[in-house]
């Protein structure tokens, strides 16, 4: 049972974005190119330089019985509700132990998100200011640490093999769905729920992220603000939800007979260290966590055919990120369909490793790859074959995929996937 | 004013009910909060203050882990209300 370098295999995926409160709904809206993003309603959004977001298309409120749902922050909330569909949609009918074919010893919890409970600690300083000390609620704790979405997914699956959340931003999604990976090639686990959740959308992280000046101000046309490789690109637009997926060791899933989507073959991780939120310009700190994949995982630049991109819609970041894949990948980028769903999804913070692997595993699932919409003027300085406005079909045979995630702080976190 | 003790039942089944998705019904002198009822020692807390709020009544965090079941709550705020 303590193998290592074994095989992790993907199993299961559950998802509630901006497009749908499932993954099939999602996939849907990405196949179509629909846009999730709104005006944000509300006057204490009114004073605001930026008034959209992508909010979720489903209230985790109406899908998740009240009792349990005032004891969890959103972020929480969303990540519950695509690790319930996650955990059935791999075939498990219970937590662990009680469908005997997972023990709990043998399961783990690795769900990420970028700033943990904000909504909670903000909320609660608003409750403390107005209603005093007393009427402050006994959960706010366990709601706004940044771990309370994993440990209640942990919960909720019976997970007893191992707990965590790595926190590296925007970055931390992807990272998760690394660590669980390792989890279970170095044999600490034969199956994990991994992946990522955000709900950041209020006035105080809008205001800060607006005064960085890295957000869209594109608030008359709220479906054409997410625009990644576009020349009129100005800024990410803050988006919420969760992905998930059940990472599984493939003898593991084989023994039970279970549904294979793909296999996980690895991640590669680097830090830029050039500067606490600016990417570097050249994309060299991108560059090496792509070495770092190739050196760490069998996977060769010829069997890449789709790129799911970090491509936030910053000027800056989409172009070293391309940059990047080129120094790397050389002319096999050409035949690499890349797609940057942002722009639709809007920005997931550390959610959008969680749905951005979802939606490359669907993508090699269905030999599809998803559209970047709003490309109407294809920045000349994005030498890559940028997926536009319809979904394009992946070729047959041995394919794989990558997953691009980075954070302020300089994190680098590329992920990498092959269909079986 | 003073509450009764069915005031006090029907008010603590309102808050319970709110608190922990329990029937209204269910919530009886003889239940215990955690046993029966599905509020831990943290949604307690809520339990109390919310009670606190409802009835106009004090209760120490002392007295609050002498409270085991909704008739200890109500013995209890009969005793000390205003």
């Amino acid at each position: 049972m303590s193998s290592t370098n074994r095989t992790v295999v993907v199993t299961g995926i559950g998802a509630t974005t901006p497009l749908g409160g499932d993954s099939a709904t999602t996939w849907e809206g990405l196949l179509a190119g629909r846009s999730g993003v709104k005006p944000l309603e509300g006057e204490r959004f009114a004073e605001l330089p930026v008034q959209i977001a992508a909010t979720a298309a489903v209230d985790p409120g109406d899908v998740l019985p009240r009792p349990l749902a005032r004891k969890l922050d959103r972020s929480a909330q969303f990540a519950l509700i695509a690790a319930r569909e996650a955990w059935a949609d791999a075939g498990y009918t219970g937590p662990a132990g009680e469908d005997e074919r997972i023990a709990p010893e043998r399961l783990g919890s690795v769900i990420a998100s970028g700033i943990g409970g904000v909504t909670t600690l903000l909320d609660q300083y608003d409750v403390l200011k107005e209603k005093g000390v007393r009427r402050v609620s006994p959960h706010t704790v366990p709601m706004l640490m940044p771990n309370g979405p994993s440990a209640n997914v942990g919960l909720e699956v019976n997970a007893r093999a191992g707990v965590h959340t790595p926190v590296s931003a925007c970055a931390s999604g992807a990272e998760a769905i690394g660590y669980a990976i390792e989890m279970i090639r170095s044999g600490r686990a034969d199956v994990v729920v991994a992946g990522g959740t955000e709900a950041a959308i209020h006035p105080l992280p809008i205001a800060a992220f607006a005064n960085m000046m890295a957000m869209s101000k594109n608030n008359d046309e709220p479906a054409k603000a997410s625009r990644p490789y576009d020349t009129a690109r100005d800024g990410f637009v803050l988006g919420e939800g969760a992905g998930v997926v059940i990472l599984e060791s493939e003898e593991h899933a084989k023994a039970r007979g279970a549904k294979i989507y793909c296999e996980a073959l690895g991640q590669g991780l680097s830090a830029d260290s050039h500067h606490i939120a600016q990417p570097e310009p050249s994309g060299r700190g991108i560059a090496s966590a792509l070495r770092h994949l190739l050196e760490t995982t069998d996977l060769k630049p010829s069997e890449v055919v789709h790129l799911n991109a970090h491509a936030t819609s910053t000027p800056q970041g989409d172009v070293a990120e391309i940059k990047a894949l080129r120094q790397v990948f050389g002319d096999d980028l050409d035949h690499v369909a890349v797609s940057a769903t942002k722009s639709m999804t809007g920005h997931l913070l550390g959610g959008a490793g969680g749905i951005e692997t979802v939606a490359t595993v669907l993508a090699l699932h269905h030999r599809l790859a998803p559209p970047t919409i709003n490309v109407d003027d294809l920045d000349p300085e994005v030498e890559a074959d940028i997926v536009r406005d319809e979904p394009r079909a992946l070729p047959e045979g041995t394919i794989a995929a990558v997953n691009n995630s980075f954070g302020f702080g300089g994190h680098n976190v590329v992920l990498a996937f092959r269909s079986v | 004013m003073a509450f009764t003790q069915e005031q006090l039942v029907e008010g603590l089944a309102e808050i319970v009910n709110e608190i922990a998705g329990i029937p209204v019904e269910d919530v009886q002198l003889d239940k215990s909060f955690t046993d029966d009822l599905d509020v831990d020692s943290l949604s307690m807390v809520e339990v109390v203050v919310a009670a606190e709020e409802r009835f106009d009544v004090k209760i120490p965090d002392e007295d609050v882990k002498n409270l085991k079941t909704v008739g200890d709550a109500v013995d209890y705020i009969l005793k000390h209300q205003a």
